[in-house]
């Protein structure tokens, strides 16, 4: 998203006017986007209302739409776990991305190139392997949780996995690249004339951070946010593996009944009830924080 | 305090990065250090050094055909959402038209729904269509998701170029065609690889979107996460270090070509 910021469109009067050559350039990719994104989501909402058919794991069209309301108010409580988790993820992946990204826009010279390949490199190990290795490295027969029994700082009752902590720290592990690139991205591009001139003006390095630096940097708070807090509140996988029953979150619940229950209704229905308040939510914070050129 | 608030900014912020950059690699360490275990069934605990599972990466049934499945999907999804995404970021780019923020609006709306969510409505699409889950859905699905990002990589790229090179080589008579050939294509070349790049790298690690849309076939991810339960082999952290080496060495060798080429100039 920090790159659509940053690649504003050029002004319409420098464009090429020509009327047919865009629209075949477009075509392909946007008769994909719409077979495969847009039609399914509208089969989704479809899918939604339907009712038990007479066949077993047979669903009939009846346009039963309080199945939306029997969905939010059986999973209520994962509804709510999955923001919170999703909340406490981002603010702490904003606090570990953000002195790294400063970091490496402003401290670290010639060696940014390779700093910002490190920041993404984790990706190319597979995510989920990197997750069962926090699982492991956590659990019971795992580095920490020995050397914590050694210095009597746990019983071997204590689990450091298996909780919503672990939960939480994975998801603000897996998502942190898409915190760091957008905060670096906005960083970077804060003419550091503006910082001294900030100084001249005998602002102190901790006023000139708070009231200059920080301002400027907010459409890659606001983007890096975003990309964090969208796929955590989906996220099921974390949950999964580090979490234990009572950590559940709204992915797992759908993930079950549309994988092992097939109770396609209710799944779809939960899933379009996310999708619809995480528009919303973001629609609201993107007002709130005011930088609406993100879309 | 004012040398406190000087130590502060000079070198609080470096002890910071490192700390930093350790959370980011510990996972990624521990995956590295234990391909090299001497494991029995399940690799949880270490049992001492060995190169075996090196010499013999497909030594566990199932992995290697996993690594394959992945990267033909991983192949074919880049490939094909590279050149849909490339030509609507030249549309977005260059002309002006009708429909320009339904556009953008269809393009960012991927990037911005949940994984789940999208993994979720097609698999219904697919269930009601009666297709046959497998290889071919799942390399529509990674096109699907990878476009956009493509899409925005490219765009950047020819939003940054400076407008003056077409316009000289206009001047020296070439025409549109010649243009785009010689001067507009090679100029957002990088931008494309780039997003190659990065199409390559989200087909290869995807797996929510995957796990929805498989049916039986079993690609690196869903492999890696069917076995976590009854414990997975070493030979799983040798292709995942394996990967992620090679992934280095390829944005490290782009880097240092793409340096060549501006000192050339």
């Amino acid at each position: 998203m920090a790159v659509i910021a940053r690649a504003k469109d050029a002004s319409t009067s420098e464009l090429k006017k020509k009327s047919l050559v865009p629209y075949f350039l477009l075509a392909p990719g946007l008769i994909w986007l719409s077979l495969f994104f847009v039609a399914p989501i509208i089969t989704l909402v479809g899918t939604a209302t339907k009712t038990p058919g007479a066949g077993i794991g047979e669903f009939v069209q009846t346009y039963r739409w309080a199945n939306y309301w029997d969905a939010i108010t059986g999973s209520a409580g994962q509804f709510g776990r999955s923001f919170l988790y999703a909340t406490i993820a981002t603010l702490i992946a904003l606090a570990i991305a953000y002195p790294l990204a400063y970091g490496i826009a402003f401290k670290s010279g010639k060696y940014k190139n390779i700093l910002l390949v490190l920041v993404v490199a984790p990706f190319f190990c597979s995510f989920i392997l990197r997750t069962i290795a926090w699982k492991q490295i956590l659990g019971q027969n795992g580095p920490v949780f020995r050397l914590l029994l050694d210095l009597h700082l746990a019983t071997p009752m204590t689990h450091l996995t298996a909780s919503p902590s672990a939960v939480i720290i994975g998801l603000a592990y897996n998502f942190l690249p898409f915190m760091t690139l957008p905060l670096y991205g906005s960083l970077e591009r804060i003419d550091p004339r503006v910082l001294e001139a900030s100084g001249d003006l005998y602002a102190n390095a901790f006023t000139t951070f708070r009231r200059v630096t920080v301002p400027l940097s907010m459409p890659g708070v606001v983007a890096g946010t975003l990309l964090t807090f969208i796929p955590a509140a989906g996220d099921y996988v974390n949950a999964e593996i580090l979490g234990n029953p009572s950590t559940k979150m709204i992915g797992n619940v759908i993930n079950a009944q549309f994988l092992n229950t097939q109770d396609y209704p209710l799944a779809a229905s939960l899933s379009f009830i996310l999708m619809i308040i995480i528009s919303v939510l973001v629609m609201v914070y993107i007002r709130k924080a005011g930088t609406e050129e993100l879309v | 305090m004012k040398t406190l608030t000087r130590w502060f900014s000079r070198n609080l912020i470096r002890v910071y990065m490192v700390l930093g950059f350790t959370y980011l690699f510990i996972p990624v360490a521990y995956t590295f250090a234990f391909s090299f275990n001497d494991y029995i069934k399940s690799n949880l605990v270490w049992r001492g050094f060995t190169w075996n599972n090196w010499k013999q990466p497909c030594g566990v049934l199932d992995v290697c055909p996993a690594l394959g499945n992945s990267i033909k999907i991983g192949l074919l999804a880049t490939f094909i959402a590279t050149i849909l995404g490339t030509l609507i970021a030249f549309a977005l780019g260059r002309y002006a038209f009708k429909g320009r923020a339904v556009t953008n609006t269809l393009i960012f709306l991927p990037m911005a729904s949940p994984e789940l969510v999208l993994g979720a409505s097609l698999l219904t699409i697919f269930l009601n269509l009666g297709m046959n889950l497998g290889f071919w859905t799942i390399v529509i699905a990674h096109v699907m998701f990878c476009i956009s990002f493509v899409v925005v990589t490219v765009k950047a790229r020819i939003a940054s170029l400076d407008p003056r090179l077409e316009q000289a080589a206009m001047d020296l008579y070439a025409d549109e065609r010649e243009t785009f050939r010689r001067v507009t294509f090679p100029l957002v070349a990088p931008g494309i690889a780039g997003a190659a790049l990065l199409a390559f790298s989200l087909s290869f690690d995807d797996f929510i979107i995957t796990n929805f849309n498989s049916g039986t076939t079993i690609t690196f991810p869903l492999y890696v996460y069917t076995h976590a339960e009854r414990g997975l082999p070493a030979q799983a952290n040798v292709i995942g270090s394996a990967m992620f080496f090679l992934a280095l060495l390829i944005v490290v060798a782009g880097q240092i070509v793409s340096k060549k080429v501006k000192v050339g100039k």
